[in-house]
């Protein structure tokens, strides 16, 4: 009775410095005690109105730089998307080649943003041995994807009707090196992930999401597939040289025989899609038909065609955190677009954290929204809520990770003890 | 459930709707080396007719993907999509429906979908900031990417008088009417 009259709730705002990807948003958390209650999402501080440029100052050529730089990460899959849109909506057919040329950047983008993930969520739990482990065999691919684009980050790769660049028969050994590289080291990495009990301990029944929440709340990419949701663009409707290849979404009972749809499931499945795409990259080699790599070389005559143009397009493609969406409208006449709309995979993933975090621990915040990859810059804040002692506080992102850190000594201190 | 083909399932939409249904259009698109087909449906429904639509996609598909809904102000009218994806999990066998609907300026309101598909809100909520669409019986009113001190009764998607041009920065070297479609 007494521990009734003296139970209360505390709302705790984390951010809008987010707690995990230094990036902002902000989670109103309601806690009870440790324990969070409810969750609320809070988004929209780094809105910046990028479909607006893109109708009312650029051309569709330039859009495409400025769609690169809608993520630092996913800057393969924004203008991936939005050429195929413009491409639906002009008309134009892209040349076979570089179609696979297509498809083997942004399998390299996914190789890298799943290794950058698996350092960050080492990091987030205080494991900060894998964390400098994986971030430095992510250089291995950085370095591969400077040699084939000329650029680390932004590789300004696509052009409507093609690529930019070619990648020759003398670049392959390279590529086919880094790649072997990641085969040697990939057993490895998944005794390091998933037979550790340090990261088993802080992820299995973390962040829990089952099959129908996924379904319901449209949750995409990695995270709706380790709730066993077998959603994957590459696979469902292929685009570009993936119709060629056959994709299979891959979900954790491939390698568990269950699905449990916790953070450790979407380790599993990130874990695989690296491999996945190994493999895919050496079959995209292998197969790549010769040919010219863009259907209209000149940019001004380009720019005229598109000027013309009217219609409308869709681009789907499969971003290394799920499918990302543009809708792209031309009108004959005018020089911006007449309508363009973005959507990245984030966006929808965020209505699963509430559900994610509920019933969990502060200390699991960390790792538990990081689970889901998110991405700010792509979709654009949580505050906790503590109604036990009926005030209001604030968890830094640092508090928030010293938390996370203390749970992982705890819990190991707990096992050698036992 | 049974996968229909496109025209099949435009076939379905007619008889679901029937006059409510005003235009409908199949595009294909081979690609790559193995000609393999891309394929997107549009569909055009009156408003009336709009919760039929979406609840005839739910007998399609059990869990419908809603990927977004996309916004655009054709002068006179606002503009909807509804850009679902159904078929999902088979190989080749997705299938893009863009659900579209029009609405007049002076009757901006549209029948909230979150009781079939709950994770419609934040894209509800978007296009009620972002255009001024009143969007019926939604759960959460509140603004999503906007800040709570962005003016009332702007709308930063729209071309005409309500459009976000008084908040914008002009640069240097630039006109001040720049900004309007």
């Amino acid at each position: 009775m007494a521990m009734d009259e003296t139970k209360t709730r505390y709302t705790i705002p984390v951010g809008p410095i987010h707690p995990a990807l230094k990036e902002p948003i902000r989670l109103d958390l309601e806690v009870d005690g440790e324990e969070i209650v409810d969750v609320d999402v809070i988004v929209g501080q780094v809105h910046r109105g990028m479909e607006w440029l893109g109708m009312n100052r650029n051309n569709p050529i330039q859009n495409i730089y400025l769609s690169e730089r809608v993520c630092g990460i996913c800057n393969i899959c924004h203008p991936f998307a939005y050429i195929m849109a413009v491409e639906q909506a002009a008309g134009i057919t892209p040349p076979e080649r570089a179609e696979y040329i297509r498809v083997i950047v942004a399998e390299m983008e996914r190789i890298h943003s799943h290794l950058l993930w698996a350092g960050v969520a080492a990091h987030e739990i205080g494991f900060d041995t894998v964390f400098y482990l994986v971030w430095r065999v992510r250089e291995e691919i950085m370095d591969l994807m400077e040699y084939v684009t000329g650029n680390r980050v932004t590789k300004a790769m696509f052009q409507i009707g093609g690529v930019r660049r070619d990648i020759t028969e003398e670049q392959f050994p390279r590529v086919r090196q880094s790649l072997d590289y990641y085969k040697s080291i990939f057993n490895q990495l998944k005794t390091v992930f998933l037979d550790d009990w340090t990261i088993r301990m802080r992820t299995r029944n973390v962040g829990i999401l089952k099959t129908e929440d996924a379904l319901k709340l449209l949750t995409v990419g990695p995270t709706g597939r380790a709730s066993g949701v077998p959603k994957d663009v590459r696979q469902d409707q292929p685009y570009s040289a993936y119709a060629d290849l056959d994709v299979k979404a891959i979900t954790p009972d491939m390698l568990t025989g269950t699905v449990v749809g916790d953070v450790y499931d979407r380790i599993i499945v990130r874990l695989l899609e690296v491999k996945q795409s190994i493999e895919i990259i050496e079959q995209c080699l292998n197969e790549m038909p010769p040919g010219p790599i863009v259907a209209e070389g000149k940019t001004a005559k380009l720019l005229n065609t598109l000027t013309k143009a009217e219609g409308e397009g869709v681009g789907r493609a499969e971003a290394p955190r799920g499918e990302v969406i543009h809708y792209v409208r031309l009108e004959a006449g005018r020089e911006t677009l007449s309508n363009w709309k973005i959507r990245a995979p984030t966006y929808t993933n965020l209505m699963a954290v509430p559900i994610m975090l509920k019933g969990g621990q502060i200390a699991d915040v960390p790792i538990a929204f990081a689970s889901i990859d998110p991405c700010m810059s792509c979709t654009n804040r949580a505050i906790v809520v503590d109604l036990k002692a009926n005030k209001k506080s604030l968890l830094t992102g640092e508090e928030l990770h010293k938390l996370s850190v203390q749970k992982t000594r705890n819990l190991k201190r707990d096992e050698s003890t036992r | 459930m049974e996968m229909l083909s496109p025209k099949a399932i435009v076939d379905s939409f007619k008889t679901a709707l029937g006059d409510s249904l005003i235009d409908s259009r199949i595009y294909e698109r081979e690609v790559a080396v193995k000609r393999n087909l891309f394929r997107t449906i549009w569909i055009h429904v009156k408003r009336e007719a709009f919760r039929n639509a979406v609840e005839h996609i739910g007998t399609l598909q059990e869990y419908p993907h809603l990927a977004i809904i996309s916004c655009a102000d054709l002068g006179d009218d606002v503009e909807l999509i509804y850009h679902f994806t159904i078929y999902y999990g088979h190989h080749l066998q997705e299938l893009s429906l863009g659900l579209r609907v029009t609405l007049a300026k002076n009757d901006l309101r549209i029948p909230t979908i979150t009781d079939i598909i709950p994770g419609a809100l934040f894209t509800e909520r978007e296009i009620q900031e972002m255009m001024g669409v009143e969007v019926i019986g939604i759960p959460d009113k509140r603004r999503l990417f906007l800040p709570d001190d962005f003016p009332d009764g702007v709308y930063p998607w729209r071309t005409d008088e309500t459009g976000p041009q008084d908040l914008l920065r002009v640069l240097p070297g630039r006109q001040k009417e720049y900004g309007n479609g």
